[in-house]
């Protein structure tokens, strides 16, 4: 049915697109601040202005990592945080989802379980760290409980606050269809749940470094952690700075990744919908 | 051919939104639902698209007993309820997984057609205008081919220009398998303009009042006497269904108390 309706017109104009140039704009002005930073300190110390010892200047720092990263020191060190965080991100994860999935969906169960999940959230996950020590001994079996711990609860709450609010109107919309109940799981929880599920593992797995930097702490010969307390032990502030450093970059790459990944699963919520 | 028989709604809250509703209504035929707020026409609605379960009395769509979702029944709700992950087609072509791509590809395409989207298909809802997302969801209705089409204020929140632009594609779709319409509208000029009959509702609890037919040709001018004959008709069942409700009410309470 041809239709010269006045609602294409209106989809005509082209939503104006961001550049290349405003893109690069938008980086420059983020960059000024930690730039003019790192040149204030490194001529603050060269010029005798500061002391360099307990504030090494960024050239030291930069020197130290690449030290680090030559010997391949560091990469042994990051493997061995990222394999912490991966498996308790991976058990913290599955079980959150699990359990946010299970009360959401069943009144029973959430009567069951979400009283003592609540409780057990209220204590700070640091406070288990000696109970965990005790029963799991010191080697990585505590630090990976630990991190699943952390990243438990964010995806447990987000999973089940999802699938409660997921919208009945759209429900109904699968009854009218006369979806079977496996149908409207997967054609419409699924996909209404799934945004606030990633937005819970993106949560789930910055608590994840967060706990993986304590797990450390408790004791490690390997990690960016364990570089954290050599620092210390050893007043060594450029590997300090160097290890929280290198922490930044890691947690800011996984979360690159995590959301890359999950991308093309929520495109549809893109405010700015560039592709096609 | 439906046939609602005797049929009534309370809700678990003792609300009693439907008395002995009696309405048959050959295949084809579109009725218009008119009533005040409240008098249970939503609820209508859902039970004869079977969302919900009626109290007493039964629907029979060609011999068969409606008690769940049915597939020849189709619903329109008053908001589009577009499923914001899928794009235009895909959510025209909600109810058609079980064709084969083709044929369902084909469907969809002359569906959106149709209501004038065929530009849109690869949108996403949110990028709609209320009114286009209202077109894309009696698309998906209709794309099912239903025996019988239940609309809930499907225009309700659109300006007049819209809406008159709506009745348009509404009756075309309707003049391709002629299914039964059931619409429900507070504008009388709406029933005036779409239906073969309008049927006014009572509240307290729900009930059919009058029937009025409008045997006129389409297409409908809205201005012409015997549309305006008809629009005061209509008005005036809807002051009766409004008025004696003093004198009529009581005694029927009373009876079902
Ligand atoms: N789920 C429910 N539980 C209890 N009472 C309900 C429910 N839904 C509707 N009602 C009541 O039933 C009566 C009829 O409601 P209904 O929604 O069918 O009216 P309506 O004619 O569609 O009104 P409107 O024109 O405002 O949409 C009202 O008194 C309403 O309060
Ligand atoms: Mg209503």
């Amino acid at each position: 049915m041809a239709e010269p309706g006045a609602d294409d017109a209106k989809s005509a104009p082209k939503p104006r697109r961001e550049t290349v140039w405003d893109q690069g704009g938008r980086v420059a002005l983020g960059l000024i601040l930690p730039l003019a930073l790192v040149i204030g300190w490194e001529s603050a110390v060269h010029t005798g202005l500061a002391q360099g010892r307990l504030m090494p200047p960024p050239s030291r720092i930069a020197v130290t990592l690449y030290d680090l990263a030559a010997s391949g020191d560091l990469w042994m060190h990051v493997q061995a945080t990222l394999v912490r965080v991966a498996l308790g991100f991976a058990f913290g994860a599955v079980a959150g989802i699990a359990a946010g999935a299970l009360t959401g969906a069943l009144p029973t169960a959430r009567h069951i379980l979400d009283p003592t999940l609540q409780a057990l959230r209220a204590v700070p996950s640091l406070a288990w760290v000696p109970l965990f020590i005790l029963w799991l001994g010191i080697l990585e079996t505590p630090k990976v409980a630990l991190i699943a711990v952390g990243v438990f609860f964010p995806v447990y709450i987000g999973v089940a606050g999802a699938i409660a609010s997921v919208d009945r109107k759209l429900i109904e919309v699968g009854r009218i269809f006369r979806l079977s109940t496996l149908q409207l799981a997967r054609r419409i929880l699924l996909p209404a749940v799934l945004p606030a599920t990633l937005t819970a593992l993106r949560t789930g797995l910055g608590l994840g470094f967060l706990f993986v930097v304590a797990a450390e702490l408790m004791g490690a010969s390997e990690g960016l952690g364990y570089l954290l307390i050599d620092g210390q032990q050893f007043s060594k502030a450029d590997q300090i700075l160097a290890a929280i450093i290198a922490f930044a970059i890691l947690g800011k790459l996984a979360d690159t990744v995590l959301v890359a990944v999950t991308r093309p699963l929520t495109r549809w919520q893109d405010t700015a919908r560039e592709t096609l | 051919m439906l046939t609602l028989d005797s049929l009534s709604k309370t809700y678990s809250d003792g609300t009693r939104a439907l008395e002995r509703i009696d309405l048959t209504v050959p295949q084809g035929e579109i009725v218009a639902l008119i009533g005040g707020s409240g008098c249970g026409k939503t609820t209508l609605l859902r039970l004869v698209a079977g969302l919900d379960r009626a109290s007493e009395g039964s629907i029979v769509l060609d011999g068969e007993t409606i008690a769940q979702p049915h597939p020849g029944v189709g619903l329109v709700f008053q908001e589009p309820r577009l499923l914001p992950w899928l794009d235009v087609a895909d959510n025209v072509g909600f109810g058609l997984s079980h064709l084969a791509k083709t044929e369902r590809k084909a469907r969809i395409a002359h569906a959106l057609e149709m209501v004038g989207l065929g530009e849109h298909a690869r949108r996403w809802p949110r990028e709609l205008s209320g009114g286009q997302q209202q077109r894309v969801s009696i698309a998906r209705a209709f794309v099912a081919n239903p025996r019988v089409l239940l609309l809930d204020e499907p225009f309700s929140a659109l300006d007049a220009f819209t809406r008159k632009d709506l009745h348009g594609h509404l009756l075309a779709l309707w003049q391709e398998t002629k299914p039964t319409i059931l619409i429900v509208t507070h504008d009388v000029g709406e029933a005036v303009a779409l239906a073969d009959r309008a049927v006014v509702m009572r509240p307290k609890p729900g009930r059919l009042d009058d029937a009025i037919p409008l045997a006129l040709a389409r297409p409908r001018d809205p201005a012409s006497p015997h549309s305006e004959a008809a629009t005061r008709r209509i008005l005036a069942a809807l002051d009766r269904s409004l008025k004696p409700a003093q004198a009529a009410a009581p005694t029927e309470a009373a009876q079902w108390w």
